[in-house]
């Protein structure tokens, strides 16, 4: 779908989050000067193109006890990744999963973030991974982050384009 | 804010507390009043949900509520990088690396390859170009690792 200029005010304006009001949808409406029902209606197109995944809270894993993840990495041969791919990615302790390309030097082409309440139990979903993938497994590793140098939202500016 | 990093104590979110945050996982219906269905199954009212979500928040059980955007189905391009960075030079790779604006997020991993970075530009051809730079400056390679396919999740945090 193409955004146009009063969709990505919309954007710029609830990116960091909506209010927490009974109406927020009046509220942004209300910030920008449109109506609430056009706010709804703009929304809903974009969640319908996929622009919008959903509205929800957004858990934050640590508070609740996820304390440990670690992004697992396997070298998996082509002809079943995507099968394996999609079986992975529905695993409960999964929350990322991709396919990337083969670099010189890194193997491996799929990629699975585990979250799990320590580091014994990562490791111990991560061995279910690996019999998941059985024999289509030529290798594995996993990487775990040691230090956060720099987090900042992937926001887009209100013009750009 | 800073994101809460460590896990907060049993008894700080009660029952209706656990049920709000598993059902506020799955999305609310763009409508005027999208706490009204769940606010009902719960027995509430819409004051009282929006008042514990709060109260979720302030306490960090929850770092956002609000529209999921998809970035790339915006028209933004994003890649991973990997560098693989000699401990004797990180500090000031680090320094390099994330005065770009292009860079959203760097971690450092254990692992030979130990600085992982994400860059997000407007256009995809502003992703080359950053990591081009970034390799000139640091003297190093950028390994790019852009996705080629994102699996469907299901991944629901159960409070």
């Amino acid at each position: 779908m193409t955004i146009d200029a009063t969709d990505r005010r919309i954007i710029a304006a609830t990116q960091g989050g909506l209010p927490l009001t009974p109406t927020p949808f009046a509220e942004v409406a209300g910030w920008l000067g449109l109506t609430e029902a056009e706010v709804i209606e703009r929304m809903q197109a974009m969640q319908t193109s996929g622009v919008i995944r959903r509205i929800a809270i957004a858990p934050n894993h640590y508070a609740l006890g996820l304390v440990a993840n670690g992004m697992s990495v396997w070298d998996l041969e082509d002809a079943r990744a995507q099968e394996l791919g999609a079986r992975v990615g529905a695993l409960e302790f999964v929350s990322h999963c991709y396919l990337r390309p083969r670099r010189p030097g890194w193997p491996y082409n799929l990629f699975a973030m585990i979250h799990g309440h320590s580091r014994d139990e990562v490791e111990g979903l991560r061995s279910r991974i690996s019999d998941l993938l059985g024999a289509a497994c030529r290798g594995g590793d996993i990487l775990y982050s040691t230090r956060i140098l720099k987090k900042t939202g992937l926001r887009l500016t209100e013009g750009g384009q | 804010m800073t994101l809460r990093r460590t896990p907060l104590a049993p008894d700080a979110l009660d029952a209706t507390d656990r049920a709000i945050l598993n059902r506020m996982q799955d999305g609310l219906p763009l409508c005027p009043r999208p706490f009204a269905p769940l606010a009902e199954a719960l027995g509430l009212d819409e004051e009282t949900l929006v008042a514990r979500i709060q109260a979720q928040r302030e306490i960090g059980a929850i770092t956002r509520f609000g529209p999921f955007y998809d970035a790339e189905a915006m028209g933004g391009a994003f890649c991973l990088c990997a560098m693989e960075v000699p401990a004797d030079r990180f500090d000031a790779v680090v320094t390099l690396v994330n005065a770009h604006p292009e860079v959203a997020h760097n971690y450092e991993r254990s692992h030979r390859l130990n600085m992982w970075f994400v860059l997000a530009c407007e256009q995809p051809g502003q992703i080359i170009r950053t990591a081009t730079r970034i390799e000139r400056e640091t003297g190093l390679p950028v390994l790019l690792l852009a996705k080629e396919h994102e699996f469907f999740i299901g991944f629901r945090v159960t409070a």
